[in-house]
């Protein structure tokens, strides 16, 4: 046995400093399926509550929907359970050829390939497509996977600040000598809920003669009017030359995600992509669930509106409360408390109140700007909404923050 | 020449990490990434930087944030390679 004493102190020290740093990740066990209102067990031993879950990706309310359930049944009796194999030995059934024909057709790319995960995707863009005489420009805030991802590669990595064209610009003139260049970005970035500029971020990309990649793991299925992500919100379909994107949110929720973009791409991806070639193949439940889901948008966009909607009522019915939200429309909703402690509390009060949404503080988020992220969903129905609004004017009466800016909740609550 | 490279790393860390109204100050004690000014990910194109600015390689295992916390642990590291 070579778990030694050694090792075994060091990992109980790490332990602790994340536990005396305030940053210890507690899971809470849901006891239903996922939708707007859920059953939860926290801390883990306590009687199940009821709750109105604000804090899921499942933005379409697609998760527990009754017609992606039924098909991943069916997809369960006719394709099976798994498939022990990766893609190219034996793990591709017609279904998978199917889902990424379709994914092509809804993003309005030219080619789409499935991954396990976004995260996976993200992992084999960079490598496959760039080396060592290649550079990579890219936003500082874009997630976690993307960095991973570039960490990867060979290629040399530039950023540019968060959302800022002209500094993008900087890194396109300096990296000119480079063979290929490729910017990138988050379509909508996890924190903020922000919309990465992608009309001028193609307007240089082409200037420049740059690539550009965008994960729109945060958008697919709802941004845009017909729900198809940044890239038809912002104006630019067919113009994105890779998109990496999730079967995990807005649709259905499930598990796996894709590269979907030029052909080359995608064809060198089946290639050369490490995580498509040496990880499992999407198991078929899951597969033919995401074309039922992938069905149901393409044909209306009900529950595309809905969110929009419920998004907008939301947002201004918290900013008439006094609640510092930043201004958007993404359903990705900040409410701002800038310091850590106090989003802890916030979050806990929310939770006595029925609300189940998370506090986020540094090193998630910038120091000083923590917040609680609250996520609408096409499956909230106005009362839903109605009684978040109330909890948080509540809450945020008692601890004097509403109608305050952002200077006098610092004076009392530091940063 | 000291003073010249602190000039230097001073500036790109202004213009590269700070919004163009920040008012914050960075001196050669600010300290760079324990406070969130230069991130993880960020370090990487600071290094990139240090290495073309001052025709220097440092290797991975010196390019720790505890190296690069602060203008005067950059140029600390610098002097290790290079005769400042």
């Amino acid at each position: 046995m070579a778990y030694s004493g050694k090792a075994k102190n060091h990992y109980s020290t790490e332990l602790t400093t994340i536990r005396g740093a305030g940053l210890f990740k507690e899971e809470r066990y849901i006891k239903s399926p996922q939708m707007a209102r859920i059953k939860v067990e926290y801390p883990v031993g306590a009687p199940s509550k009821e709750v109105l879950n604000f804090c899921a990706n499942n933005y379409l309310g697609l998760s527990s929907h009754p017609e992606v359930v039924d098909a991943a049944h069916k997809g369960l009796d006719s394709h099976g359970y798994g498939l022990s194999s990766v893609r190219f030995i034996c793990g591709t059934q017609d279904i998978h050829a199917e889902l990424e024909k379709k994914l092509t057709e809804f993003l309005e790319t030219e080619d789409t390939i499935l991954f396990p995960s976004c995260m996976e995707a993200n992992a084999a863009l960079f490598e496959v497509c760039l080396d060592k005489d290649d550079a990579m420009i890219a936003d500082r805030l874009v997630h976690a996977s993307i960095v991973d991802g570039m960490r990867l590669s060979k290629a040399q990595l530039y950023n540019y600040k968060h959302l800022n064209m002209e500094h993008l610009e900087e890194k396109l003139q300096e990296t000119q000598g480079c063979r290929f260049r490729m910017i990138i970005t988050d379509g909508v970035f996890s924190m903020d809920g922000d919309i990465a500029p992608l009309e001028k971020i193609c307007e240089l990309g082409e200037k420049y003669d740059a690539m550009v990649m965008v994960d729109d793991s945060h958008s697919t299925g709802f941004l845009g009017k017909q729900g198809k992500g940044t890239h038809e919100h912002c104006g630019v379909l067919g113009r994105i030359d890779a998109i990496t994107t999730t079967l995990g949110k807005a649709l259905g929720g499930a598990a796996g995600g894709c590269i979907s973009g030029r052909k080359g791409i995608v064809d060198l991806c089946r290639q050369r992509a490490r995580p498509y070639l040496f990880s499992n193949t999407v198991p078929p439940v899951v597969v033919a669930a995401s074309i039922k889901v992938i069905d149901l948008i393409s044909k209306s966009t009900t529950r595309r509106n809905k969110l929009e909607e419920n998004t907008k009522y939301f947002r201004e019915k918290m900013t008439e409360a006094g609640l510092d939200i930043r201004p958007g429309v993404h359903p990705i909703v900040p409410v701002m408390l800038y310091n850590a402690k106090l989003a802890q509390d916030v979050s806990r009060d929310l939770y006595e109140e029925g609300i189940y949404a998370i506090g986020f503080f540094f090193p998630v988020v910038p120091q000083g700007q923590a917040r609680i992220r609250i996520q609408i969903s096409a499956d909230h129905e106005r009362e839903h909404l109605d009684k978040a609004i109330a909890a948080f004017t509540k809450i945020g009466a008692k601890y004097n923050i509403l109608g305050k800016k952002k200077d006098e909740v610092i004076a009392m609550y530091g940063m | 020449m000291a003073e010249d490279i602190k000039k230097t790393i001073i500036e790109y860390v202004r213009k590269e990490y700070l919004d163009e109204d920040s008012d914050q100050q960075i001196t050669e004690d600010t300290k760079l990434i324990t406070s969130g000014i230069v991130d993880s990910f960020s370090m990487v194109s600071l290094k990139m930087f240090l290495e073309k600015k001052f025709q220097v390689k440092i290797p991975d295992d010196k390019a720790t944030p505890e190296a690069f916390d602060s203008v005067n642990n950059i140029i600390n590291l610098l002097k290790e390679f290079t005769p400042l």
